[in-house]
């Protein structure tokens, strides 16, 4: 019997796994579509949030059957508890990259109002946070978990950048304020995916140690 | 609160045979702790120390001390019967005596010099409404205790330990003979049981254990390995033995 449940909670971990994959995929081509003004690319994103939706609610069926067949405890009931966790930070940050691929397609005929370079920057540093914490939740490594906890800061730093340059921009020239808004708004939703790679890699520091990192 | 029951490096031997090792912890007051382990770690043998149930085992030797309100019940002077009324017990399975259900319950408190028939019959009504059975049986007192189902029994049990007035209770795997319904009313019980008294519950079932207990210690080859509040021990147990035990991984 035990090793059945063993079994089940490794496949549990592998879902999340594979699901942390799509969401990390989504928000690369999210942000390449905004970059490249690829609408194409944009409506795979939007359409492929319904797996992305699915697959949270599949994990969190998994989890409550757990629950009620095999009363967890300890390190398996964390595996589970946490595993209830990431999957919504997961589904989240899918949803932002929703978002992000919905301002492609709103701004898809219209020029750029300046090339994007802190955006994406951004975006790679959320998405590095996001594999980390991955990688961290892989391999039960704590380490990475605090690294990926650290380079928070660094987001929130570029987004506080990312929101002033367009605030001048919307200053001298008000006919900027609808895209630059849009700017704005994905800067924000990239700092909120750095905000849920940093929530997985708490989980992480939990799930391995039992211990919550105290939120500073 | 405070520490009802304080046990001190206790060490208990069968013969040769080291069936605890000077293991260390105390019950609070009004409190529900929960022993754990597999077969033969020392448990029940150590809830029996309590009201030295393991006096009438040949051979016991035992060092260490088991203190009841701060005085240790193995001391030379201890009445051996007034302290199995302060600590009852209730054991495996269900043993009424072969009475009327009012009779079962009047027994002790008879024994204990009690004769006025008023009395009793308000000593049998509390302590039925005490152990959640009074409304089962209050229309056929004088019928046996024997035609009881198993959880009535039970609590029939726990109500002939109310009956005489005592402090702490001690279960030994109460509801291990017992259906699903009645186990879920005997931990109800537990739970109300508590507001009154201090009690130590011997389980193998630690989903038990982990529902009904405030504290729950772990024991493993006659040591106790870890004793801490329920909630950590369940989460986050310290030692990887208390962690394979609890998970099922164990051996």
């Amino acid at each position: 019997m035990r090793q059945s449940y063993e079994k089940e909670l490794e496949t549990l971990r592998q879902e999340i796994l594979r699901m942390g994959g799509l969401v990390s995929q989504s928000i690369e081509d999210a942000v390449q579509s905004l970059a490249k003004q690829d609408e194409q690319l944009a409506k795979k994103v939007i359409a492929g949030d319904d797996a992305i939706d699915q697959m949270e609610v599949d994990i969190e069926d998994r989890c409550m059957v757990l629950i009620a067949r095999q009363q967890p405890m300890a390190r398996d009931l964390r595996i589970i508890g946490t595993g209830l966790k990431i999957t919504t930070d997961l589904e989240r940050m899918g949803d932002h990259a929703f978002d992000i691929a919905k301002v492609t397609v709103r701004l898809a005929n219209q020029p750029l109002i300046k090339p994007l370079v802190d955006i994406p920057r951004m975006a790679r540093m959320a998405q590095k946070m996001l594999t980390d914490s991955l990688e961290a939740y892989m391999k039960m490594d704590i380490a990475l978990a605090e690294q990926v906890c650290l380079a928070d800061n660094e987001v929130d730093d570029l987004y506080q950048q990312v929101f002033r340059e367009l605030l001048t921009y919307m200053m001298e020239d008000p006919r900027t304020i609808g895209q630059a808004t849009q700017l704005i708004f994905v800067g924000r939703y990239l700092e909120r995916i750095a905000d849920h790679a940093t929530n997985i890699a708490e989980w992480v520091i939990y799930l391995v140690t039992g211990q919550r990192l105290r939120k500073k | 609160m405070s520490d009802k029951i304080s046990i001190n490096k206790l060490s208990l031997f069968y013969g040769d045979t080291q069936a605890l090792k000077k293991v260390s912890f105390a019950v609070r007051k009004n409190s529900v702790m929960a022993l754990i382990g597999p077969s033969g770690c020392g448990k029940s043998t150590c809830l029996r120390t309590i009201n030295r149930m393991n006096d009438l085992i040949e051979n016991v030797r035992i060092e260490g001390e088991v203190m009841l309100d701060g005085v240790d019940v193995y001391h030379p002077d201890t009445d051996v019967v007034m302290l199995r009324k302060r600590v009852g017990m209730v054991f495996q399975r269900p043993n009424p005596f072969p009475m009327s259900i009012y009779d079962n319950i009047a027994y002790g408190p008879r024994v204990h010099g009690v004769k006025d028939k008023t009395v009793l019959d308000g000593i049998v009504e509390k302590s039925l409404t005490g152990a959640a059975l009074w409304d089962e049986v209050k229309d056929r007192l004088k019928q046996s205790a024997m035609g009881l189902s198993g959880g009535q029994q039970q609590r029939l049990c726990i109500a002939r330990l109310l009956a005489v007035d005592p402090e702490v209770l001690l279960m030994d795997e109460p509801c291990s003979a017992l259906d699903p319904i009645s186990t879920m009313k005997i931990e109800e019980l537990i739970a109300e049981l508590k507001e009154k008294y201090t009690i130590v519950l011997v389980t193998h079932n630690m989903q038990q254990a982990a529902r009904v207990s405030g504290e729950t210690a772990f024991f493993l080859s006659g040591e106790l390995v870890e004793c801490g509040d329920t909630d950590t021990i369940f989460t986050r147990p310290q030692d990887k033995r208390t962690e394979d035990y609890i998970t099922g991984r164990f051996g």
